[in-house]
């Protein structure tokens, strides 16, 4: 069996009659459209698997009706699944006993809603004690530690006051707060900053992401937002009308998108954050290589000036780099006429970057160093420059594609 | 007897004959707890003195909504005992409370229940209806065939008339709880009993409440009507007004009945409306009750 804290195997929903029949037509190559008009049956969710590892946020994408919410009710089992299994655990949780199954809710699973849903007849305590009041728990205890979560989201002044006094920003923090009472190894949240402005949205995300850093939970994030998948996700899997298209990390998906359906997801998003030096590079610095003997300072001299080119970049006969040197300098050394060959303790040593530096670490390179900078791959062979105006015209156009 | 193609009179006739002939002892010890029942409220209100009475109703009015309309229920009250119709009225008050008080024990379970099952709630609804659009008095004769005359029959088709919109709004208010809201609730591990109690319940409060107001107003106008089989109060001073086309005393009595309807629909109308996010209050009280359950 595959592992992971969540392992979902060819899972199923049909809402309508004969759920089986549908399935069987789904094998048999019957669209969703098709069984939908001929036997009246919803293809909510259709042969998903995946897993989520302990302590990821992966994230569920998908136009509306694509099956998200679906799906993730499907784990909690707030909606029976139709066929296939749900393990938490190693455990099958689309085969627990009723009892179990609320056993297991009550300790080590919670869910955020996007509508906040909390009881407008409780105070803010009484909320974010709700779990540990359904599981039984004493009132001073659960209220000792219902103050201790609403003080990690920041709400601890606001106990005593009901939900309708709060803005939405804050009843999502009492929503999740409420999450974390029980300290509940995943939690499953459904659109859960959709409702919130997008200033909101974003402080709920780093409350969200902060919380991970102190006590890593796993995380089931549906989203509409892309941005929003990218920032908190550390994997996002993609639904299309019931069936999870793609999965893979924001990288993965933007370089390789498995169709346009995926492609178009990532079209609205500014891109260019997540490009790498390996996508920056280019061969726009000269090479000369260092073979036993030293390049001839004149003729590189004369070709970096016929290409209109400012720098110079030498490696070894192993492809490794040894140093840069600027046109400046050449010229310098050509009028003393002291160095015919340009030694490497005449180069400027610049630490190379790896294929995968960030875009952001990648600029801040270039912003300490003065010329290009070389990058090498992974077996520390040099494989290309990135240069100020490289980068900058490979931004501008990222923004036009 | 009648050259009628289909005597469904008749039929309904035999029936109760039968019900009679075969099950008095039943309806007796229904009869006796109905009237055990109503007779204790009854005398629980007129234990305080009519001064008192009066006071805690101003009070409640004061409380729920407003001095203005605590000073109404105050000039309401003293005018009814002024026209010297008290005691009549704390007569119907006492029906009305005891009808209501048996409506909402029985219709609000049931409105759960038909809640919570599609085919309850399908099986409930016509009779539902037939119950409210039978002319009210027509429930009259068969209670009062299979009771008696009295209080009793008058309280069990008061019952009849007023439970629909408790059993209504009770299901109606539980199935338009907020469906994440539901699912919170399971989510966190309710089992179905706390999921009534800490959820559904205090959730469709506003609606359960609505329904509690309804039904007093229409036990209220049915206690009236319940005088023609010798249920008491204010009904028989507009039935003898009636009867000997007194308009005078069709007036004063007509007046406290209509006053005192003012009087409980504004309260308890205030305990559904007002404050739904429910802090102070009966309200609240009662929902907070629901909760730690
Ligand atoms: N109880 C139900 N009965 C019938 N069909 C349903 C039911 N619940 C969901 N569906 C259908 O299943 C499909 C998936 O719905 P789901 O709510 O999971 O979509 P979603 O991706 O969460 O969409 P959204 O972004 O709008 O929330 C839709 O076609 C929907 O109409
Ligand atoms: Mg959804």
């Amino acid at each position: 069996m595959q592992s992971g804290k969540i392992v979902v195997k060819n899972l199923y929903k049909v809402f309508g009659p004969q759920p089986q029949e549908a399935i069987d037509l789904l094998k048999q190559g019957w669209s969703k459209d098709k069984i939908l008009a001929e036997k009246g049956a919803v293809i909510g969710v259709s042969d998903v698997s995946f897993s989520v590892e302990e302590g990821e946020i992966f994230v569920l994408m998908g136009l509306s009706g694509s099956g998200k919410s679906t799906l993730i009710r499907l784990i909690n089992r707030l909606i029976e699944p139709s066929a296939g299994d749900v393990f938490i655990d190693g455990q099958n949780v689309a085969k627990l006993p009723k009892a179990q199954l609320i056993d297991l809710r009550r300790r080590d699973m919670s869910m955020v809603f996007q509508s906040f849903a909390l009881m407008p007849s409780r105070t803010v305590l009484d909320n974010a004690a709700f779990g540990l009041e359904v599981a039984g728990k004493g009132r001073k205890e659960r209220e000792q530690r219902a103050m201790q979560v609403l003080e990690q989201v920041g709400l601890a002044s606001f106990a005593h006051k009901y939900p309708h006094e709060l803005s939405g920003g804050m009843q999502q923090r009492v929503g999740l707060a409420r999450a974390l009472a029980v300290d509940p190894s995943m939690i499953i949240m459904d659109e859960a900053f959709s409702a919130l402005d997008p200033l909101k949205r974003r402080e709920m995300q780093d409350v969200l992401l902060e919380l991970q850093k102190t006590h890593r939970r796993t995380i089931i994030f549906v989203s509409h937002d892309i941005e929003e998948a990218m920032r908190i996700g550390s994997r996002i899997g993609i639904m299309e009308g019931g069936r999870l298209v793609q999965v893979g990390t924001p990288q993965e998906l933007i370089d390789n998108p498995a169709n346009d359906y995926v492609r178009n997801f990532f079209d609205t998003v500014d891109t260019s954050r997540y490009l790498t030096a390996g996508q920056l590079k280019a061969d726009s610095v000269p090479l000369y290589v260092h073979n036993g003997r030293a390049p001839d300072t004149l003729k590189v001299c004369q070709e970096l000036q016929a290409q209109d080119k400012h720098y110079a970049f030498i490696v070894d006969e192993d492809n490794r780099f040894c140093g840069s040197i600027s046109l400046e300098k050449i010229a310098l050394l050509v009028e003393e006429g002291r160095h015919k060959s340009l030694e490497p303790e005449l180069l400027k040593h610049i630490d190379p970057v790896p294929e995968d530096l960030p875009l952001e670490q990648v600029i801040e390179r270039l912003v300490i160093n003065e010329g290009p900078i070389p990058v090498i791959d992974q077996h520390g062979h040099y494989c290309g420059a990135i240069s100020k105006g490289r980068l900058l015209t490979r931004l501008q156009g990222e923004s036009h594609e | 007897m009648s050259d009628k193609k289909l005597d469904l009179g008749s039929w309904v006739n035999d029936v109760v004959q039968h019900l009679l002939d075969n099950y008095s002892g039943a309806f007796d010890s229904v009869g006796g707890v109905v009237s055990g029942f109503s007779e204790g409220i009854e005398q629980l209100l007129m234990l305080p003195p009519a001064w008192l009475l009066i006071a805690i109703f101003v009070g409640l009015g004061l409380w729920r909504i407003g001095a203005r309309f605590a000073g109404f229920t105050a000039v309401s009250f003293i005018l009814i005992v002024m026209t010297g119709f008290w005691e009549q009225t704390v007569v119907t008050l006492g029906l009305t409370f005891s009808s209501t008080l048996i409506s909402l024990l029985l219709g609000i379970p049931l409105g759960i229940w038909a809640a919570n099952s599609e085919r309850v709630s399908l099986t409930i609804r016509p009779i539902l209806d037939f119950m409210q659009t039978m002319p009210a008095f027509v429930y009259l004769i068969p209670a009062a065939m299979l009771f008696g005359l009295g209080r009793v029959p008058g309280i069990i088709a008061t019952v009849i008339f007023a439970m629909p919109p408790a059993v209504r709004l009770t299901n109606l208010g539980i199935r338009q709880v907020n469906k994440e809201i539901i699912e919170a609730g399971q989510s966190f591990g309710c089992n179905s009993r706390q999921l009534l109690f800490k959820v559904q319940l205090p959730n469709a409060m506003p609606s359960i409440m609505a329904g509690v107001n309804q039904t007093i107003m229409m036990a209220l106008s049915m206690v009236i009507i319940a005088s023609m089989v010798g249920a008491g109060g204010l009904g028989n001073d507009v039935l003898a007004s009636i009867q000997r086309l007194d308009i005078g005393l069709g007036f004063e009595s007509g007046m406290a009945v209509v006053l005192l309807a003012i009087i409980l629909d504004r309260i308890t109308e205030s305990f559904g409306t007002k404050q739904t996010q429910a802090r102070g209050g009966l309200f609240g009280w009662f929902n907070a009750k629901l909760q730690r359950q």
